[in-house]
């Protein structure tokens, strides 16, 4: 499903944000990738989602060739990958409901189908009720299961979920990473980006570590360890 | 639908440029109609004056009706006139009677004898008008000869000078416009960068981010010439009594309606042009 084979990423400032990555990821996997602040989980995603170019190696994706995707086809990848951004990236001037049927908006879905998609994807992560509120209305937890919501709405193969639990406490954290397991179950590969150490430890799966750009462990049951 | 409920949200969340940009438009296309009308008035006046190839000779006070008999006879010997009237001093005075018959004062003033009696000739072509007013200028029973050939040139040379101070202001107008219109369109953008920036990662196309931005864009122009037209209409009506009372005799009032329908119908295809040039210009240079 994901292929990186020796992924490095150089910037024009000439920081090296990744180096050497080599990485697979099965359909239907939950792995949750781990390491420090700068160690380059974000821009493995970005690279993922052709955000930009790596400067070596190749990146497959969904069957998707990305280095060698042309422009024009980079909205096909786009609509096969789900992103739950760290900063979610909500539009705050829109309703819950207009955040999350806007990538149905972009692929055309009809109105009708658009609302029937959004209705059960808001039941599947459990904020019905916040249909018509704005993102400023919600809590943190909740506005999480909105990028969740909208990264899902589209039925994509692959869910990105960078550091989905930041800033929440440690129930609502475990409660959303539930969600994400629940969504796993149901046949969608996820990667989770996290520094949270009790969620990677209690939840035994494979943890892929990244320290200062590289692929430091990878490992089937591992635990939280970002030494 | 979906493209006509972003552009009314982009208007709708910054009211005053999209009034500003409103404004300009109307004004460029207010200055498109009133020259439109002018430059279409002028050229029913002319075409009402080249219909109506006529040479008007006037008498002197000492010239006899058998002369001026023989002389009429000349003129129609020629071939090329097509009818002719002759105005004696009584009959000029009751025209000038008529046309002054509001004025007690210049009724007072005048009588028959001062009028001259004249000799209104039409020929079939406009061009005949010269030789035949020649003839009369050589005659000595003629005091003034006027023909439409003057008349004619003067209108046309007044009208293309109009026509080219419309087009040049138009140009101008249309230009100020485009400018505007990219600098709002280049604001909206820039304002939307964050939501752009979303839309694209959640898989917009290039063209479903620009569509809603150069639909507002044919929204301004298309609102901005109706009202522009509109004003310039209700301006026209307005002056409707005065222009037809000093172009007494000229069919050009009232305006058809269907003249009004063809102009609003050119100018809407203008605006969609402009306001589709101007925010594709500002989507090229804001949206890479």
């Amino acid at each position: 499903m994901i292929k990186l084979d020796k992924v490095s990423k150089t910037f024009a400032t000439g920081s090296i944000a990744i180096s050497d990555v080599t990485l697979d990821v099965n359909k239907g996997e939950f792995v949750f990738l781990i390491g420090p602040t700068g160690s380059g989980k974000t821009t493995l995603f970005r690279l993922l989602t052709r955000e930009f170019l790596p400067s070596k190696g190749s990146i497959i994706v969904a069957d998707f060739d990305v280095v060698k995707l042309p422009s024009h086809k980079i909205p096909n990848l786009r609509k096969k990958v789900g992103v739950v951004f760290q900063d979610l990236k909500l539009l705050l001037d829109r309703t819950i409901f207009e955040n999350i049927v806007l990538p149905l908006e972009v692929v055309g879905v009809s109105s009708k189908d658009a609302i029937k998609r959004v209705e059960e994807v808001m039941e599947d992560v459990e904020i019905a009720e916040h249909r018509d509120k704005f993102p400023i209305q919600l809590s943190g937890g909740e506005l999480q299961r909105v990028a969740i919501a909208r990264s899902l709405v589209l039925s994509p193969d692959i869910l990105l979920a960078d550091e989905p639990t930041g800033n929440l406490d440690p129930a609502t954290s475990k409660d959303i990473v539930k969600l994400l397991q629940a969504i796993n179950k149901k046949g969608t590969t996820i990667i989770m980006a996290t520094h949270n150490a009790d969620i990677v430890n209690y939840y035994p799966t494979r943890v892929v570590t990244m320290l200062k750009g590289k692929v430091a462990r990878d490992q089937k049951k591992g635990k939280y360890d970002a030494s | 639908m979906t493209l006509l409920k972003t552009s009314w949200h982009h208007m709708r969340r910054s009211p005053y440029q999209a009034f500003a940009a409103v404004l300009i438009m109307m004004l460029t296309f207010f200055v498109i109609s009133v020259f439109t009308f002018v430059i279409l008035g002028s050229a029913r006046v002319i075409s009402y004056f080249e219909s109506k190839p006529q040479v008007t000779a006037f008498f002197k006070d000492e010239a006899k009706k058998e002369n001026i008999e023989a002389l009429k006879e000349q003129v129609v010997a020629t071939g090329k006139v097509s009818e002719t009237r002759f105005v004696s001093k009584e009959e000029a005075l009751k025209i000038y009677q008529e046309q002054n018959k509001d004025d007690p004062l210049l009724l007072e003033l005048v009588t028959a004898d001062i009028l001259p009696a004249s000799l209104e000739i039409s020929t079939y072509k406009i061009e005949d008008l010269a030789g035949i007013s020649e003839m009369f200028k050589n005659s000595t029973l003629v005091q003034e000869v006027i023909f439409q050939k003057d008349v004619v040139a003067t209108l046309t040379s007044w009208t293309s000078a109009i026509r080219r101070i419309g087009i040049g202001l138009i140009s101008a107008f249309a230009l100020v416009s485009t400018f505007i219109m990219i600098t709002i369109i280049g604001i909206r953008i820039s304002q939307k960068k964050d939501e752009i920036e979303i839309m694209r990662l959640l898989g917009a196309t290039k063209w479903y981010i620009r569509w809603p931005f150069i639909f507002e864009g044919i929204l301004y122009g298309v609102t901005g010439a109706f009202f522009g037209w509109l004003v310039s209409i209700i301006l026209l009506l307005y002056a409707s009594p005065f222009l037809s009372t000093f172009l007494k005799g000229i069919p050009l009032f009232p305006v058809p309606v269907l003249v009004m329908g063809e102009i609003l119908g050119a100018e809407l295809l203008i605006a969609i042009f402009l306001g589709m040039f101007s925010s594709w210009l500002a989507v090229l240079r804001y949206l890479k």
